[in-house]
């Protein structure tokens, strides 16, 4: 494994796709394996692409990726579709909409499942998301499903948040889902040759000029991705807004926050996994839960009778 | 849910327009709990093997249909030994007699080909199998 | 039925049997078409109460065509036997259309090679392994020469299966005819040019909907002009089923398709009259006998119908569906393929006594590899022998008037409108392709379908219920991997010994003329006669009209 992410950051691309199988896949080795990465991260702009399925996610990503190659810029792409709840499998495609960029080498393309992460964007493709970082890649393009609350997630883990729309055509932007308006840095709507978009540009603003007070407006940009039209405006605006959250020092405070909430959940884990892992030891679950589902006991003193079964509130002296 | 998947590339390579099949057992290879990556029609060899490096697959599924198999297999074969991925399965199926199925298997071009009148099941137990 | 009193009695009838033959066995399995669609154990008048004799059915030859396009049908002539057909190079598939001509089929039907159809030169690095295999390679001018040498182009009509360069190759096809003597105005035949569904079946696109659109109606209003013979499109159903769709919607998607077409000759500024009735139609014939007689027969009840009131059409032409008919593909197996002479068999016989204008017999190896001399003469034979021996085309449309085929003809034409009013709210087919409509229908009926098969609710004999154990070898046709050289070192020669300054400029005027709204057919036509390849020529649109990117769906 040490091998592994020696060649991770000397630019092997088998190394990369390995180790975020490893990471994937819950590997034994993968604390071990972040921890030696992460000296490594923090260089890459991760940027989360969100929205409806259909919206044209895949082929903005696309054409994004032309941009950023033009500047000289390597990129990465995680590109995560749904995990069937039924069957645990998934279908991938989003990866065929960006087949100009397959051979080029400086473009590294993943797909993932949501594999059954209750929602939100899951530890797997943040875990993923350092490797890219690690790897060297400029720019980190997370497209994500855009049903639930992956949407609202990707803010915590991007530095800039594009969520895509299509013209209204009869619904109205009032009735999009509490929070995707909170959290987008750039409104997309794509597909705008369709009709109902200069109303949709309209309330989008419209929203917008109702929140007063913040510091960055969102940049509400109409594009046609299997065009490429708008294409130069939206990457104008990216680059406007990193710009801005660099300059107003946004861009540390967020970073640090991130941070945060990684330490936490990263000792919330391993918590978690020591308690339950010693706790199976010694109490038969399955049983407890039966006694309580008959009310013969409760969940509130039986939850501190498991933990004093694994002594976790003896003082250590 | 269990977080370890079996991760299938279902490729088009070739010239060949014919994905009736390629999707159909693509969606029972998601039925069956495997993620699927579908790299969509007119590949080409390297195109192939780049995406099976970079989606790091234990598997590789062709559908060719258009008889151009003998020159497609092994390119894509050597492709992925040359990636260092050469203990990934590479499975085919489409329109290839069994004389030529015999011998892609033989030249260790392909582990297992699979032609009209195979179930979806058949494909399914195969994979499994191999990984139990 | 004439009176109350007598159907009353009938029904009393009706109910008793019913009562009984509930009560009796019934062998397992379910009772629908291959499609899904549930059969009743019974038709009787009663399925027919609300059938017009007059309005729904009508006379062959008359409004609204349900009976038939021509007056006589086979009582004129019979359909035409007309083989695809194409392999290898240029002289392997002449070789092979001089055998069928004499073998006594009637007209000429060509398979290209996937380079070909795709739009590549045999040279090209895509092109590799795939020259010649599954069909004739056809790089330029000169390749179409030698395809048709000594066959009489002002005699034989020839139908060729080619899409996104279908402009391209039909006017080699033409300048071919222009150097054999033939003229314009006398040459007959057909070109697929069906784009749409490309999109949604065949998949074998290269530029975006609407440049595709484009060069579609440049074929239509040249042909209009120009070549009066010809039959500018052959909007297919064909690949549709193929992909796994049911019957109804092989009907309706085709259809929907031949309305979009007529919608954009009518948008190009073209009278209705003057293309529709060089449209034709291409149906499969798969194995559900009374499903697919009853598919054609709709389908010829609905365009009328359209076409007249809808598109206000009111010659006559533009009203009649013509259609060729090719045995379904899918439906053959490579288990004990000899079976697949029988399947073949019925789904000919289903075509005839729908009425098809023109047929092609699938060959028992076709699974496998293109067909033997020997497979593809057994095809001919059965075409021939229900022509001459069977009787059924001694008499016209001879199943009308069956309470069955009648109601079920009238079912298919109800779900196929249910359809159309779907893609209307989707905002018409080509909106409809964008979002998958389609393509997701297909997808889905194709998966129910091997799953029934897979769980043997549908049953595939020799495949997954009455197997032999023995496996009987049959030759199979192998394509010479030399075709391939042997074709690059003609191509090369052919560009070293070509006027090439006339070349370069043709293609210049092309790249010009195809940036405005210019009738691209003529500046192609000379491109051809200068032999400029059909991959140079592809190449260069490609570069105006960018290339088509799929949406996948499952």
């Amino acid at each position: 494994m040490q091998q592994l992410v020696e060649e991770l950051l000397n630019g092997n691309r088998r190394a990369a796709a390995r180790l975020i199988t490893l990471v994937e896949n819950d590997d034994r080795q993968k604390t071990e394996l972040l921890q030696a990465i992460y000296p490594h991260t923090g260089q890459a702009y991760v940027v989360g692409i969100t929205g409806a399925p259909g919206s044209g996610k895949s082929s903005l990503v696309d054409k994004l990726l032309q941009e950023a190659r033009a500047e000289g810029l390597s990129a990465g792409v995680i590109a995560v579709d749904p995990t069937s709840p039924f069957s645990g499998g998934a279908i991938l495609g989003d990866r065929i909409r960006m087949q100009d960029h397959a051979l080029d080498q400086e473009i590294f393309i993943r797909s993932m499942g949501t594999r059954g992460s209750l929602g939100g964007l899951s530890r797997a493709t943040r875990e993923a998301i350092q490797v890219l970082d690690a790897f060297g890649k400029d720019l980190i393009l997370v497209e994500t499903v855009g049903v639930g609350q992956s949407e609202v997630d990707i803010v915590k883990t991007a530095d800039s948040t594009i969520v895509v729309l299509t013209p209204a055509g009869g619904d109205s932007v009032q009735t999009l889902k509490a929070g995707i308006m909170e959290i987008a840095d750039l409104f997309v709507i794509n597909k705008a040759d369709l009709p109902g978009i200069e109303r949709t540009v309209t309330e989008i603003n419209m929203m917008l000029d109702m929140k007063n007070g913040a510091p960055w407006r969102p940049a509400v940009i109409p594009t046609v991705s299997i065009r490429g039209e708008g294409i130069e405006a939206l990457w104008s605006a990216l680059k406007e807004h990193r710009h801005y959250l660099e300059e107003s020092g946004h861009l540390a405070e967020v970073r640090l926050k991130r941070v945060r909430r990684e330490l936490t959940e990263q000792v919330e884990y391993l918590v978690k996994s020591r308690i339950w892992e010693e706790v199976k030891e010694k109490i038969l679950l399955e049983e407890l839960f039966e006694k309580i589902a008959r009310r013969e006991k409760d969940p509130y003193s039986s939850a501190c009778e498991l933990l004093d079964s694994i002594k976790f509130f003896e003082q250590k002296s | 849910m269990s977080s370890k998947k079996i991760r299938v590339l279902v490729a088009k390579p070739g010239l060949d327009g014919h994905d009736r099949g390629a999707k159909v057992v693509a969606r029972a290879l998601r039925d069956a709990g495997m993620e699927v990556i579908y790299t969509g029609l007119h590949q080409t060899p390297e195109q192939v093997a780049e995406t099976a490096l970079q989606e790091d697959v234990e598997v590789v599924g062709l559908s060719i249909l258009s008889g151009a198999h003998m020159t497609l297999v092994p390119k894509i074969k050597r492709l992925l030994v040359e990636n260092s991925m050469k203990e990934v399965l590479l499975v085919v199926g489409g329109i290839i007699s069994e004389e030529d199925a015999g011998a892609l298997i033989t030249a260790g071009d392909a582990d297992q080909v699979f032609t009209p009148g195979d179930s979806l099941d058949k494909i399914c137990e195969y994979i499994n199998g191999r990984f139990a | 039925m004439k009176n109350p009193e007598e159907k009353t009695t009938f029904n009393q009838q009706l109910e008793k049997w019913q009562d009984q033959v509930s009560s009796m066995d019934k062998r397992p399995g379910s009772f629908t078409t291959i499609s899904g669609v549930p059969l009743k154990p019974l038709y009787t008048p009663l399925d027919l109460e609300k059938l017009d004799f007059e309005a729904d059915l009508g006379l062959p030859g008359s409004y609204p065509y349900t009976r038939g396009v021509q007056d006589n049908m086979y009582r004129g002539r019979y359909w035409t036997m007309r083989q695809f057909s194409g392999f290898g190079d240029a002289f392997d598939s002449n070789r092979r259309y001089r055998y069928l001509l004499e073998q006594g089929q009637t007209g000429l039907s060509v398979a290209f090679d996937l380079p070909t159809i795709m739009g590549y030169d045999s040279d090209h690095e895509r092109s590799l392994g795939e020259v010649g295999r599954c069909g004739v390679a056809i790089d330029s001018l000169e390749d179409m020469e030698v395809l048709f040498s000594r066959i009489p182009l002002d005699q034989v009509t020839t139908s060729m299966t080619i899409n996104g360069p279908a402009a391209i190759i039909w006017c080699m096809y033409l300048a071919n005819a222009q150097n054999q003597g033939v003229g314009l105005h006398q040459v007959g035949g057909t070109i697929q040019n069906d784009i749409l569904k490309e999109y949604i079946a065949q998949k074998s696109w290269i530029f975006p909907p609407d440049p595709s659109m484009r060069l579609i109606t440049d074929i239509l209003a040249f042909a209009a002009d120009h070549v009066p013979k010809w039959n500018t499109i052959s909007i297919s159903g064909y690949h549709i089923r193929e992909a796994g769709s049911t019957a109804v919607q092989e009907l309706a998607f085709t259809l929907a398709d031949g309305f979009a077409y007529v919608e954009a000759g009518i948008a190009a500024g073209l009278n209705v009259d003057t293309f529709a009735p060089r449209l034709s139609f291409f149906f499969n014939a798969h194995l559900d006998f009374f499903e697919e007689i009853c598919k054609y027969r709709a389908a010829r009840r609905i365009w009328a119908r359209h076409l007249k009131e809808r598109y206000g059409a009111k010659d006559p032409r533009s009203l009649k569906l013509r259609f060729h008919t090719q045995t379904a593909g899918c439906s053959l197996t490579a288990q004990e393929p000899e079976n697949n002479i029988v399947r073949t068999t019925l789904e000919a016989l289903s075509a005839v006594l729908g009425g098809t204008q023109s047929l092609h017999t699938n060959s028992m190896d076709e699974v496998l590899a293109l067909p033997t001399e020997k497979a593809v003469t057994i095809a001919l034979r059965t075409q021939q022998i229900i022509a001459h021996e069977s009787g059924v085309a001694n008499t016209i449309d001879p199943l009308a008037g069956s309470y069955f085929v009648e109601a079920l003809t009238n079912q298919m034409e109800e779900e196929a409108e249910a359809y159309f009013e779907r893609i209307e709210k989707l905002g018409g087919v080509l909106k409809a392709i964008d979002c998958g409509f389609f393509q997701q229908e297909i997808a889905d009926a194709a998966y129910l379908f091997q799953q029934a098969v897979d769980k043997q609710e549908r049953i595939v004999v020799g495949v997954n219920r009455f197997n032999s154990d023995d496996k009987p070898q049959i030759e199979l046709l192998k394509i010479d991997p030399a075709v391939e050289k042997k074709q690059v070192e003609r191509l090369k020669k052919l560009r070293e010994k070509r006027d090439n300054n006339a070349v370069s400029n043709a293609l210049n005027d092309l790249r010009i003329a195809a940036k405005t709204n210019e009738n691209l057919v003529p500046k192609i036509l000379t491109a051809v006669k200068c032999y400029a390849t059909g991959g140079e020529i592809v190449a260069l649109l490609k570069e105006v009209f960018g290339e088509y990117r799929e949406k996948p769906l499952f």
